[in-house]
């Protein structure tokens, strides 16, 4: 729930219950710095499920330990990174990836920058085709600006 | 009985802003002047009626009149003052009062001081800006009323959420509302524009000054929230990607761009329709986002469902201001005169540039913001769409963002030189190259995106220094013409070279932070002596102590740096009386490096404490690069009250021989 009160602030303080303390604690840990670093990396990347907008590495949630010690145990076990996560998906649904696999139920989400940015450029690029053959050279300062007011004003 | 008063001088309100939509309008299309002079005086008394309203609440709240509802449900009558006070605003039903009191206050100040402004867009203007605030007012009162009173009352109240007890807290609602409700100006002039169908240059000299107003403070209002989570939630994140965050992030990105859309407009009466339809949408994000925190439809779809009426009646509001106000545009805007033609390479141009950037980042945070609900509501498939997500998308997004930045103010208008600027830009590259570089040889620890980061932080603030140096003469001409050009340049070239200094300076904190931090996650017995970030930190132990309304237990740590005692660190766990609850209070020691940033967590069985010790390098470099973007947004606000009072047309104005920034 932390998270979403970082800015809850504003609002919804009613329904407040901010846990105190912290989430990964020393003896979840696993000793070798390689594995714990990768079992970092994947937790930050799981939601933790009764929570707001947390992820795993964060939360204080007892569910959310009991995944970061499943992760653990996973990539003890040999696992890679991806298998892991697949294991989490198969078991809680894809509802535990905070960034959602890239397929067609999502293809309009991750497609959102792509599309606003190019669907802008084209807008931009028709309307700069629409205004009037671009000023000459050999126009001074002023002429121009006079012209462009001209331009401007038959527009309409 | 002040309580009743209160009630009673919002019903009044509610009916002052029902005059005020009609009688100015009609006004307006009449040509009627006495008609269209009852704004005035009803936008001044509405900000009166509600002032009343609040300072009512704000009563019962300092007084803990647990008979009133909401004062009983949100406060404690062992609350200090202040957050008895800041109580008002820190539950839904004061929040929502606060929202309107500024709306008012934003209102009032138009009718009071846009005395050049021609009558009918003025009346317009105050009709559109009390149709917002009747549909609060009415919002308010249907559904969200503060003033209900309870019987019996209770003999004390709930309490506040110990975790919101906090002053800089206290205070981010009121700066983050006025950021929200100030881009309603915005709104209700492009919309009294459509109306009056006719725009120019004039137009966005008066705009500019509300959307730069709304904007410092939605920037100031957005940082102290982060400020906030940095040091009180207990492991130094700053940023969460999280709905409620994303909420005030959308209308910052679309009123960034509005602020340098309405540039172009005031200077070369070009992108007119564009910067209307951003107005409008700028105004529709802070709706958007009034919806998502107050709504409900955060905690869930289902929750939602549950208690409806305050979802949809927000919902009403956002459609029908959204939707009305693009219908207007849709219908207006073919009839708008387009103005000054420039190429793609040109002061201009870098605007659009800037524009279609932003706009893309704000619209990928609200489709990641909402993408999950809508897919439930239409589909039923659960998916998360978290900060990994964010920093994927709007990273790449930010990037051609910040290198076009130094050039942009460099470009001349209409055309630009684009091989000349960056040739003025060499000394910046060249700088922000070196310390990449240096980077990449020194450190081998972070991403390697990270050095690519801090060099664009660097080369943007290169960028600000080396326009602000040029246009003064800096190295070029005598020192006594340096200094009058220096006095003599505009306060909004000072705003501009502020503003994009911070944001090089925010870029630079985020980064080092985010990429260099250190961690540090063990169990520390007393005696025991931990290595982090150049310093050495002596756990001592642990005592418990009484503060005034909490009980707490709170760890020492002796912090060493080359061997010498600098200070001591009491990093705490704060159990609250009312409503019982824990938090943490980190223990934070700054420094221009970064933050020595210490939390206290459990006694451990096999003896010792759990505890958490981080290193953030410049970590504060985000705050006071927000701080900096808003002192400089001051400055340009401060040159522009006098330009306020401009002549009617921009037009028939001498042509200022300082290039306009």
């Amino acid at each position: 729930m932390r998270r979403l009160f970082a800015l809850t602030v504003l609002a919804l303080t009613i329904f407040a219950n901010v846990p105190a303390g912290y989430a990964v604690q020393p003896d979840e840990m696993l000793a070798n710095p390689v594995l714990e670093k990768r079992a970092r990396t994947i937790s930050s990347e799981l939601r933790c499920l009764v929570c707001q907008n947390e992820s795993i590495d964060e939360s204080n949630a007892p569910l959310a330990a009991d995944i970061r010690r499943l992760v653990r145990e996973r990539l003890t076990a040999g696992d890679t990174d991806a298998q892991v996560k697949d294991y989490l998906v198969a078991r809680y649904g894809e509802f535990v990836l905070l960034k959602p696999r890239f397929e067609l139920s999502t293809l309009l989400l991750w497609l959102t920058p792509v599309l606003v940015f190019l669907a802008g450029l084209v807008l931009a690029a028709r309307a700069a085709a629409r205004q009037p053959a671009s000023e000459s050279n050999s126009l001074s300062e002023q002429e121009k600006s006079k012209l462009a007011q001209i331009l401007g004003d038959d527009q309409a | 009985m002040v309580v009743e008063f209160g009630h009673f001088a919002l019903i009044l309100a509610m009916l002052v802003a029902a005059v005020q939509v009609v009688l100015p309008a009609a006004g307006a299309s009449l040509k009627d002047v006495r008609m269209m002079r009852v704004a005035e005086p009803a936008a001044v008394s509405q900000l009166i009626l509600i002032a009343i309203a609040f300072f009512a609440l704000m009563y019962a709240y300092v007084t803990s009149d647990f008979s009133v509802a909401n004062v009983a449900e949100n406060s404690h009558s062992t609350k200090p003052l202040i957050y008895k006070m800041a109580g008002v605003w820190g539950n839904h039903e004061g929040s929502m009062l606060l929202w309107v009191l500024i709306l008012a206050v934003f209102g009032a100040a138009v009718a009071l001081f846009g005395n050049n402004l021609p009558p009918t867009l003025k009346a317009r203007v105050l009709s559109v800006q009390a149709a917002i605030a009747l549909a609060f007012l009415l919002f308010s009162l249907l559904t969200s009323n503060p003033f209900i009173r309870l019987d019996p009352a209770p003999p004390d109240g709930n309490g506040l959420n110990p975790i919101l007890q906090d002053p800089a807290l206290a205070f981010h609602p009121p700066f983050l509302y006025t950021g929200y409700v100030g881009f309603s100006i915005a709104y209700s002039f492009a919309i009294a524009a459509l109306l009056e169908g006719r725009i120019d240059a004039a137009w966005a000299r008066w705009v500019r000054p509300w959307t730069l107003a709304a904007w410092m403070f939605l920037t100031i209002g957005i940082s102290m929230g982060s400020w906030w989570a940095y040091y009180e939630l207990g492991w130094g994140g700053w940023w969460f990607w999280d709905p409620v965050e994303n909420a005030s992030f959308m209308p910052w990105l679309a009123g960034t761009a509005l602020l340098h859309s309405a540039l172009v407009m005031e200077k070369r009466e070009a992108l007119k329709v564009w910067t209307i339809l951003l107005a409008i949408l700028t105004f529709s994000l802070s709706l958007m986002g009034t919806f998502i925190v107050r709504s409900g439809v955060l905690t869930s779809v289902h929750s939602f469902a549950v208690d409806p009426t305050r979802g949809v009646f927000i919902l009403a509001i956002l459609i029908f201001f959204t939707g009305g106000g693009l219908a207007l545009f849709a219908l207006r805007a073919k009839d708008m005169q387009t103005g000054g033609l420039f190429q793609p390479i040109s002061r201009e141009g870098s605007l659009v540039l800037n524009n279609l950037l932003l706009v893309t980042a704000a619209a990928t945070v609200l489709v990641g913001t909402l993408y999950p609900m809508a897919l439930e509501g239409l589909t039923g498939q659960k998916i998360s769409v978290g900060p990994p997500f964010f920093n994927m998308t709007f990273g790449p997004l930010m990037v051609p963002l910040l290198l076009a930045l130094p050039i942009g103010p460099m470009l001349a208008w209409k055309r630009g030189d684009l091989p000349g600027v960056m040739q003025r830009l060499t000394f910046a590259a060249l700088t922000a190259i070196i310390v990449m570089v240096a980077i990449f040889a020194l450190d081998h620890r972070g991403p390697w995106l990270a050095p690519f980061g801090i060099a664009a932080g660097i080369y943007v603030m290169a960028g600000a220094i080396i326009e602000w140096s040029e246009r003064i003469k800096f190295g070029k001409a005598g020192r006594s013409e340096v200094l009058r050009r220096a006095k003599n340049l505009p306060r909004s070239a000072y705003g501009t070279l502020l503003a994009h200094f911070g944001i090089g300076m925010l870029v630079i904190g985020i980064v080092s932070t985010s990429a260099y931090r250190e961690e540090h996650i063990l169990v520390m017995k007393p005696g025991q002596t931990l290595a982090v970030g150049g310093y050495d930190v002596t756990f001592t132990g642990v005592e418990s102590g009484r503060g005034p309304n909490y009980t707490e237990d709170f760890a020492d740590f002796d912090v060493k740096e080359d061997g010498e005692s600098i200070t001591r660190l009491k990093p705490s766990k704060r159990l609250y009386d009312a409503p019982p609850q824990p938090t943490t209070e980190a223990g934070i020691h700054a420094s221009w490096r970064g933050d020595l940033y210490l939390v206290i967590g459990d006694a451990q069985t096999g003896g010792g404490y759990a505890v958490r010790a981080y290193f953030n390098p410049l970590v504060r470099f985000i705050w006071l690069g927000a701080l900096i973007m808003f002192i400089g947004g001051g400055i340009s606000l401060s040159d522009r009250r006098l330009r306020v009072g401009a002549p009617r047309r921009a037009r028939t104005r001498v042509p200022v021989a300082v290039p306009a920034e």
